[in-house]
């Protein structure tokens, strides 16, 4: 037996860690899918840029929905941070060791090509931007037009999600505290789940707006630009199939990740089999189970697979669910992984 | 240059919490937070019982996760005594130090930074020992220069069987408990 008393009592340390609120869980969906965003978009840049036909797929315009959600991100992190008016800090250095400092400068490069990205097609999905500002319509053209400035553009898409995606992974795996973390699996598992909830969200904008005049506002525009590429038409209706056998991929990639991030806990020692126990049967086993692997993956992978074999209609149902997993995802591992510690030997 | 560390002798220790409050008095620590605390632990099964009491803070590891994961430098090494020490207007409270260390040694000061044992740095320099080794009233804590083989708490780690906190954590700490 191993009793241990403790007169120690911190707020958010003590009886245990609760230090990260729900802040940081949406900060990392939607860094997370604003990552997946980026490289889709740049694998379509990079098919436009070797001039194949725009009307065949989708997606080339999701950086302008991922300005928009970096917004709505960055303003959960900041509000996490307890020392607001110091947040110049972090750019004063570069700390080398910290997975922090390397996003908080990815973070920066992301925002400046999510800018640029949005602006490709910003006259149809912003039109009172490209009137008031008439050199954001000469840039918009000029890079549309250019398919070597599109290459480059692609390219940094592709590079800056990649990092994005996985560096929220290692910030939480680096920390030798919390055994539920220190998996370097965590990094690709967080790529992917962005990677299918990128993927979700241009499918319901798949679903919701053909047929009707596409929204011009601050976030209809933003939204409505997923289902417009490159060309004057919408893409042809069997575009939506790829995007959905993409999305199956990346939902098998997810539960193939999560299983091999178990099986390391729990093959590992003490600290981090007792860490998988609290996602596997402890408190945050019914989250774990029911909505990232149950509702989040199974069910989406099940029903996509009816629609593409046409024995269901294609709903927003799957989407919608990929998009509830994904946060429950790291809703889970944040809070699960805050509850874990090393577990101290009783013997000595 | 010195390393500083401290050793406690855990058959001396009675648990009496004057270096709790030492600490809050000497750092003006907020009401409703601990810089140090007191830990009693039992093994065994009754009637075989053990106990060993223990006054715990900051490590001031020679390998610090904490300093590692900070994006400012805000928690950084001291020169002086190799201490680990915050500072405060370049501390973001991004809360990445508190998540890091497995002791759970630090937490968020109501102004908003992250706030821990400094090893009362600032007795130190003026050749004091920190508030709550000057104050035990059994004389258990010893704190100096562990790269010094003539000092107390070298002689001592040297002389006497020795445990620290969560060895396998990698992050060498040098608070040392003599059993």
């Amino acid at each position: 037996m191993l009793e241990i008393t403790t007169t120690r009592h911190n707020p958010f340390v003590d009886p245990q860690l609760a230090v990260w609120g729900w802040e940081i869980p949406v900060y990392l969906f939607f860094g997370g899918m604003i990552a997946g965003m980026m490289i889709l978009a740049g694998a379509a840049m990079l098919r436009i840029a070797r001039g194949e036909d725009p009307e065949s797929f989708f997606s080339v315009q999701t950086p302008l929905l991922g300005f928009v959600l970096m917004n709505v991100g960055m303003g959960a992190l900041f509000l996490d941070l307890a020392h607001k008016l110091y947040v110049w800090a972090v750019y004063l250095t570069f700390e080398p060791l910290s997975p922090m400092s390397w996003g908080s400068w990815v973070l920066l490069a992301v925002y400046g090509v999510l800018m640029l990205s949005a602006l490709l097609r910003i006259e149809d999905s912003w039109p009172w931007l490209a009137r008031t500002f008439p050199g954001v319509r000469r840039l918009s053209e000029s890079l549309a037009s250019s398919p070597g400035k599109l290459r480059a553009l692609a390219w940094s898409n592709i590079v800056l999600g990649v990092a994005l995606g996985i560096y929220t992974g290692i910030l939480l795996s680096s920390m030798v505290a919390r055994p539920l973390w220190n998996s370097a699996i965590l990094g690709p598992l967080f790529l992917v789940s962005g990677l299918s909830a990128a993927a979700a969200m241009v499918h319901i904008a798949v679903r919701v707006l053909p047929g009707r005049p596409a929204p011009q506002g601050l976030v209809g525009g933003a939204f409505a630009a997923l289902w417009q590429p490159l060309g004057a038409r919408p893409p042809r209706p069997g575009a939506a199939d790829a995007l959905v056998k993409a999305d199956l991929g990346f939902l098998f990639a997810e539960l193939v990740l999560l299983g091999l991030l178990l099986i390391g806990l729990l093959t590992a020692g003490a600290s981090q089999q007792a860490a998988a126990t609290l996602i596997t049967t402890g408190p945050y086993a019914l989250a774990f189970w029911g909505a990232i692997v149950g509702a989040g993956i199974l069910v989406p992978i099940v029903l996509q697979v009816a629609e593409l074999g046409h024995r269901i209609p294609h709903t927003v149902v799957p989407a919608l669910l990929v998009l509830a997993g994904g946060f429950a995802l790291r809703w889970v591992l944040v809070n699960a992984g805050q509850a874990s510690q090393l577990v101290q030997s009783a013997a000595r | 240059m010195a390393r500083f560390g401290m050793v406690i002798d855990t058959r001396k220790c009675v648990g009496c919490m004057d270096c709790v409050v030492a600490c809050q008095t000497e750092n003006d620590v907020p009401h409703g937070h601990c810089r140090d605390w007191i830990v009693t632990e039992t093994r065994g099964e009754f009637p075989s019982l053990s106990m060993e009491i223990r006054s715990e803070r900051c490590n001031h590891c020679d390998n610090p996760p904490c300093v590692s994961c900070c994006p400012t430098g805000a928690s950084h090494v001291e020169p002086f005594g190799k201490t680990v020490q915050v500072t405060a207007n370049r501390c973001i409270g991004c809360k990445a130090c508190i998540s890091a260390c497995p002791y759970g040694a630090r937490f968020v000061h109501p102004e908003g930074y992250t706030d821990k044992c400094t090893f009362c740095l600032h007795r130190v320099k003026e050749g004091k020992d920190p508030a709550c080794v000057s104050v035990c009233p059994t004389r258990c804590m010893h704190f100096g220069d562990l790269d010094d083989p003539k000092s107390e708490v070298s002689r001592l780690i040297a002389s006497r069987k020795w445990h620290v906190l969560l060895p396998e954590a990698g992050t060498k700490p040098r608070i040392y408990y003599l059993d």
